[in-house]
């Protein structure tokens, strides 16, 4: 072949070469930029938080004192507060979003589907501080006045679970947080579900209704399993965004640093009282134990999320040797 | 069309950002501050009528006493403002100065179905035991025996606290420290204490409408946020045995005792005064600034304060139902801004 033919093919190889090279640069830096900002986060939370931790070391965790004038605080309070909120949240979001991603995958009729759907994904649109100002105005006035005192009258005197129904009717406190994170919620949970359900493949549960299965029966036999990675990856999805939701709840959650028994309570979690407080904690004590609960919370998500990878992880190894 | 569309998208942007440069909301030369929510109203009005009257605005974001205290020792505002006066001792710590700017009440309000305005009479002992959950019913015998013609339902009692750092939380346990021996050793007195029983809510306006929304619950709010939603208060009895329901002449009955010459720093806490029409939980809430200050806006700060002071500002107070401070305490604090603070060595004090 002539050489004037060969050349610029050569050049040219190098230009891409290079530009293939920058790219593969500019990409490892993205996501290396994240890490570094990860890691940044930690670390500043761990330094901000270091003076609370060493005064107080495993005591923060398993103390629910918290005295600005003293200078005591435990964090024991916030976070049982994060974890029942979030716990009531799911119970009430997770059949919930089951129950709406069935019906518009099963028996939606079909020009429904689309508006429907649109309006559940709508909520997630919904700024978070409406909720906390529409949960105190709308939802508050009505648990206080009607609900409450029903729960209160119908499972107060049981004999195990009426501890947790016991008290005055506030309106506000840990139940009516978790409340209005379950709303909060649901969009997110319920479009995975409903992504994963309609990923279903068509063969698999005509199969199944071709030897006599009923509709739920290949909802709950069929579709369900084949999903289980999906379904948990959005419930986690949803965990996640409750366990660190913070001016929703801050309105409606009740201020108070206390555990009590029951879920009419007031009380607070560890985003609440950080948004609260912050600004106007004086005193290197105070402001690192707010620190040092963020930290709490940083680890908390960070545990849940790799917890629910390593369990998604092990339902794979065993979907394939199925 | 396309070309069209594109034309029209610069158009409308350049509009904007014109609109945008034109508009002079926050300027470079606003004075800046931040603290109490308790005067936050007066300071509001003030601010307005400055501008109108000078041009000069001022930025006041009401976030709370401590994180006023908190924003003047880090120097990101120009004055903090706060209603827990600070001790000469932590004054000389952070080298700051304080004065009493205005003068106003803490009042118990109220939110019980069948009551109005001024019918409930309660003392101080019994609203410490109402928030260390000693009492806990409205039919409690102790409210009962102060109130032996009302009609008082078996209703839970809701103590509604602040949850946030606040100046008033300070009158409001500074006053039930006083009264009542086992509330100042269980809870203490300060802007941010710990409550035993009860709900947070976060400013002023947080705990008015916590108290408006929740049946039977009971609060501290600043005098003006009670006279501008029409709450439920409640008359309290004084040291003197007196019931008083809380007015502009009450707290100045209280503020008439207090001997500011005679105490370093301005360091006054007005509640729980003599007099037979004192109110009880009475206080003046605080200018903070540093001694030795860096920051080009004092002079500016003081003229304003000036202002706020002279009979410009004081009938703004009074519509609002606020106390001015007495002339001859400006004249006091006056003279500790020619006399303490300097910018860059140099008194601002008289403006030249």
């Amino acid at each position: 072949m002539p050489a004037e033919l060969i050349l610029p093919y050569k050049s040219q190889l190098k230009r891409e070469a290079r530009a293939e090279a920058a790219f593969k640069t500019l990409t490892m830096v993205s996501a290396a930029l994240v890490l570094v900002v990860l890691a940044g986060v930690l670390v500043a939370l761990t330094y901000g938080a270091w003076p609370a931790l060493s005064t107080f070391r495993l005591g923060f965790l398993t103390r629910e004192i918290w005295n600005p004038v003293t200078n005591q605080f435990g964090a024991l309070a916030a976070l049982y507060g994060t974890v029942i909120t979030s716990v009531i949240a799911m119970l009430i979001a997770v059949p919930l979003a089951f129950g709406i991603a069935v019906f518009l995958t099963e028996t939606c009729p079909l020009g429904l589907r689309g508006p429907i759907g649109t309006c559940i994904e709508l909520l997630a649109a919904v700024p978070s501080i409406v909720f906390g100002i529409w949960g105190l105005f709308v939802l508050a006035p009505i648990l206080q006045h009607t609900v409450q005192p029903w729960i209160i009258d119908s499972f107060g005197d049981l004999p195990w679970i009426g501890k947790l129904f016991r008290g005055p009717p506030y309106g506000i406190g840990l139940m009516t947080a978790g409340f209005v994170l379950a709303i909060m919620v649901l969009p997110f949970v319920t479009s995975i579900m409903r992504e994963v359900f309609l990923s279903t493949p068509r063969s698999l549960k005509e199969a199944a209704y071709g030897i006599g299965a009923t509709q739920w029966e290949v909802v709950w036999d069929v579709v369900l399993p084949n999903s289980r990675a999906g379904v948990i990856g959005g419930v986690m999805l949803g965990l996640g965004r409750a366990l660190g939701e913070t001016m929703a709840v801050t309105f409606v959650v009740g201020n108070a640093h206390r555990i009590s028994g029951s879920l009419l309570a007031p009380g607070t979690t560890i985003s609440a009282s950080i948004a609260n407080e912050f600004t106007e904690a004086f005193g290197a004590l105070y402001t690192s134990s707010l620190i040092a609960l963020g930290l709490l919370l940083f680890v908390l998500t960070f545990v849940i999320i790799a917890a629910a990878r390593l369990l998604l992880l092990r339902l794979e190894q065993r979907g394939a040797r199925l | 069309m396309r070309q069209f569309f594109v034309r029209s998208m610069v158009a409308l942007g350049t509009l904007g950002l014109l609109g945008a440069l034109s508009a002079g909301s926050a300027r470079a030369d606003d004075i800046s501050g931040a603290g109490a929510t308790f005067p936050y109203p007066v300071y509001a009005k003030w601010a307005e009528a400055y501008r109108r009257q000078t041009g000069i605005g001022l930025n006041y974001q009401s976030i709370g006493s401590g994180g006023g205290i908190k924003q003047i020792e880090a120097s990101t505002v120009t004055f903090g403002a706060s209603d827990m006066p600070l001790t000469a001792q932590v004054l000389q710590q952070n080298g700051l100065m304080q004065w009493p700017m205005i003068i106003g009440g803490a009042i118990p309000v109220v939110n019980i179905p069948g009551i109005s305005p001024g019918q409930m009479l309660l003392d101080g002992p019994t609203i410490a035991a109402i928030y260390m959950g000693d009492i806990t019913r409205w039919n409690d015998p102790a409210i009962r025996k102060l109130n032996p013609t009302l009609k008082l339902p078996k209703l839970d009692i809701a103590p509604v606290y602040r949850s946030d750092g606040s100046g008033t939380n300070f009158l409001f346990t500074n006053f039930l420290s006083k009264v009542s021996p086992s509330f100042a050793q269980k809870i203490g007195s300060n802007t941010s204490v710990q409550w035993p029983v009860g709900i947070g809510a976060k400013g002023n306006e947080g705990v008015a409408n916590q108290v408006l929304q929740t049946t039977g619950s009971i609060g501290y709010v600043e005098y003006a946020y009670v006279v501008q939603t029409h709450m439920t208060y409640a008359k309290l009895r004084n040291q003197a045995g007196q019931f008083v329901a809380p007015s502009v002449q009450a707290f100045q009955a209280a503020a008439a005792n207090a001997n500011w010459a005679a105490s370093p720093g301005f360091y006054v806490v007005l509640t729980d005064q003599p007099g037979a029409a004192s109110w009880p939980i009475t206080g003046a809430s605080f200018i903070l600034m540093h001694v030795q200050s860096k920051d080009p806006k004092t002079a500016a700060a003081l003229k304003f304060f000036d202002w706020a002071y002279s009979r410009s500002g004081q009938p703004l107070a009074e519509q609002l139902d606020y106390v001015p401070i007495p002339a001859a305490v400006v004249k006091l604090v006056q003279a500790s801004w020619s006399r303490s603070l300097k910018v860059n060595g140099q008194a601002v004090w008289p403006a030249k």
